[in-house]
């Protein structure tokens, strides 16, 4: 339980996708609604971003997620 | 009316102006209510002498708003006034609660009128003693003063924003339609000589601050919305930090606190007058405009040789439990006259716990009792 | 980076309280994201409700905030704000919460016209107590106390706010929260009293009832049903049964109560008490 409330960040040269599976209530909204599939479910229905390097950081999952369980950061050069 | 200057001041004043005047002299600068007979003229002087202070009022759409306003200004740090009679009461009643249980200063003044429901506009009743106290669901405290002259408005309505601000908590001033329009004398104080309580405020920085800690009086230092210190307030139960819970033990303690606040304190509370009780065997227990009856009947009994005395009540909630259990040890018999089918009475009775007779004297008919009446039942209880 | 979430969010309350899809979150971040967009000074604003899932939401922002009485909100704020009209203040209902026992409230802060914001989460049922039905239950849907369909006509909230007054009014939806921060924006920003209406999902409640058993389910109907405001103007009356338009339907400027009550201390003061 506790390794749920870490949080998951999955990161090409691109975009930085944080997942704080705590939060996350599996409602499927962020994956249903991607424009670009980026997400899929994982076995308790929270979002993995398999497709991370199609993602076009419009951020709707952030913005639709009832439970800010996940956020859309771009990567700049210079970002870690 | 605006006699927020300097040196005292006699003027004739009604019984709903005095109580206007006292709560300026307070320090109260908002006022929102509903109109409703006898208490109308609460509302329309403070209308119209709140703008001259840079104070604020407002007219609401209800009842039930005109108690929300209150306690959202007072929140956001103004001394705040409502007024209303019997059916506005019932309406207030659910703001009410939200005050008490979040502990939000404030004054309600309910001019009695008869009921239930509408029922005599126009005429007086002491029928809201028992919604006074009970009237909001769950188990809380509540402070209610009842004055009995013009100039007992304005010093009684002084001494609720005092205890308010004090304790944090509503507190209920009951007039009635008979004192609420009569006109009499006031001496109005000197802005200098009248003692003014505001809320203790917090003293740690807004990270430590816990807005529903108590301290060891039992009341939580009150930072004001939009001081720097950012908390919740909810209706829900709450924690130290304002936060809803459902932790018994905290519950527990939170409830007992609330209550206690006012128990605990309720010598610095409860305030009576003695009038020729030293030597009495039949007293009289009055308040609001019977006492001023019964007062005259203390002396028309006394012209006849009856060792007649009175406790008249200025504070009605706490009630003085300890005083009228030392009376009842003292007199043979206690006449409670009331303008109700007899409330006050069944505290007077519990508090007695038989040490000695307790007989009510009640009208409902929408009359004042007099002096003459009083006397007639105080000489039928002593052929007993 | 510090996040919106960082800033604005009471994280020890986290994860919130609402059943899974359940808009009020995405509500709560749209209201974030438009005070953070304004930029804001937390001390400077306040978040009242009233009662209700949707109320939760002021327990979850890190400003001075009140969680009241139900339907009842308004009221409260009309005091904070005329107590000190410095305050920002931010009211969050729910459906029944504004329309049915604080709709009284609502029209009378609209006529007032005072410089409160109310953003009411409308997700068209009692979805706290079990999901009876509401004003804003479209007629012929089911709730618990509708078990054989609404045959109440419901308000339409934006029509009733122009009407009673109020100087912004938009609706926006929690499938489009890109838009409804925007109009949520806009309303904090303009002085007088706005509302903004934002069309939310209660999967447990209505969506249960209504044949849409999950919020993905919930999130393409209210994309279906809702149509913008253009696009809506131009419907026959047959094609807007059933419909809701969504943007911004009124913005006008109009002195607001608090302005007009510093008049009237201005003329108590100069007449020196003499009207």
């Amino acid at each position: 339980m506790k390794q749920e409330k870490l949080l998951e960040v999955y990161q090409n040269n691109s975009v930085k996708i944080s997942v704080r599976k705590g939060w996350c209530k599996s409602c499927g909204i962020c994956v249903e609604f991607c424009p670009k599939d980026v997400l899929v479910p994982d076995n308790q229905g929270k979002p993995i971003p398999e497709n991370i390097d199609a993602c076009i950081k419009c951020s709707l999952c952030e913005l639709r997620c009832p439970d800010f369980a996940i956020t859309v950061e771009g990567v700049k050069e210079k970002d870690e | 009316m605006n006699n927020l200057k300097k040196g005292k001041n006699i003027k004739l004043l009604q019984g709903n102006e005095a109580c206007a005047e006292g709560a300026l002299l307070a320090g109260v600068r908002f006022f929102a209510g509903y109109p409703i007979t006898p208490s109308s003229e609460i509302a329309e002087n403070m209308a119209r002498e709140l703008p001259k202070i840079g104070g604020k009022f407002i007219q609401m759409e209800d009842e039930i708003a005109s108690m929300a306003a209150v306690i959202g200004a007072s929140i956001a740090g103004l001394k705040s006034l409502t007024a209303t009679s019997g059916p506005g009461m019932c309406l207030k009643q659910e703001n009410l609660g939200f005050a008490i249980i979040n502990e939000i200063p404030c004054v309600v003044v309910n001019a009695q009128r008869g009921g239930p429901s509408t029922g005599l506009p126009t005429k007086p009743s002491q029928g809201d003693m028992m919604q006074a106290r009970w009237g909001t669901h769950g188990d809380h405290p509540i402070i209610a003063l009842a004055p009995s002259t013009v100039h007992e408005i304005l010093t009684l309505t002084i001494k609720a924003f005092n205890f308010s601000e004090k304790y944090r908590t509503p507190v209920i001033l009951l007039l009635d339609e008979v004192i609420a329009h009569m006109r009499e004398k006031v001496e109005i104080p000197a802005l200098e000589d009248i003692e003014v309580i505001n809320r203790k405020k917090p003293t740690v920085p807004p990270e430590e601050y816990l807005p529903f800690k108590p301290d060891e009086d039992g009341v939580p230092p009150m930072a004001n919305f939009g001081e720097g210190y950012r908390y919740h307030i909810t209706g829900l139960i709450h924690n130290y930090k304002g936060l809803p819970t459902s932790n018994s033990q905290e519950i527990d303690a939170f409830i007992r606190r609330l209550y206690n606040k006012i128990q605990k304190n309720a010598k610095d509370i409860i305030m009576n007058e003695k009038y020729f009780l030293d030597d009495a065997k039949i007293a009289l227990i009055a308040y609001g405009s019977v006492a001023r009856a019964a007062e005259r009947t203390v002396k028309l009994a006394r012209e006849e040789g009856l060792k007649v005395g009175l406790l008249k009540l200025l504070t009605i909630w706490p009630f003085c439990f300890e005083e009228v259990n030392k009376l009842a040890q003292q007199v043979d018999l206690i006449i409670v006259p009331e303008m109700n089918l007899g409330q006050m009475v069944l505290e007077i009775e519990r508090a007695a716990q038989g040490k000695c007779r307790v007989v009510p004297y009640n009208r409902v008919d929408g009359e004042l009792i007099n002096p003459i009446e009083i006397l007639g039942k105080i000489r039928e209880e002593i052929k007993k | 980076m510090k996040t919106v979430i960082d800033e604005y969010i009471r994280k020890a309350m986290f994860p919130n309280m609402w059943c899974p899809g359940c808009g009020n979150g995405i509500v709560l971040g749209a209201i974030i994201r438009a005070i953070d967009d304004l930029g804001w000074d937390k001390d400077e604003i306040v978040a009242v409700s009233g009662i209700g899932c949707s109320s939760r939401i002021t327990g979850y922002v890190d400003f001075c905030s009140m969680n009241t009485t139900h339907g009842r909100a308004l009221p409260f704020a009309t005091g904070i704000k005329m107590a000190n009209p410095d305050l920002k203040v931010i009211v969050v209902m729910g459906d029944g919460d504004c329309s049915a026992i604080g709709g009284n409230h609502f029209i009378h802060a609209a006529r007032r016209n005072i410089d409160l914001t109310a953003i009411i989460i409308n997700n068209m049922i009692y979805g706290m107590t079990g999901g009876q039905y509401s004003p804003l239950t479209p007629t012929g849907k089911f709730g618990s106390t509708a078990p054989y369909g609404n045959i109440d006509q419901s308000f339409d909230l934006a029509e009733l706010a122009i009407a009673a007054g109020a100087s912004y009014v938009a609706r926006g939806t929690v499938y489009n929260p890109r838009q409804s921060t925007s109009l949520i924006k806009k309303a904090l920003d303009k002085k007088g009293f706005s509302v903004v209406e934002i069309i939310s999902d209660c999967p447990v409640s209505y969506g249960k009832m209504n044949k849409m058993k999950s919020p993905v389910d919930m999130l393409k109907w209210i994309k279906d049903i809702t149509v913008s405001k253009k696009a809506w103007d131009g419907l026959s009356p047959d094609e807007k049964r059933g419909k809701y338009a969504i943007g911004e339907f009124l913005s006008k400027d109009r002195p607001d109560y608090t302005e007009l009550y510093e008049e009237i201390i201005k003329k108590a003061q100069e007449s020196g008490g003499n009207k």
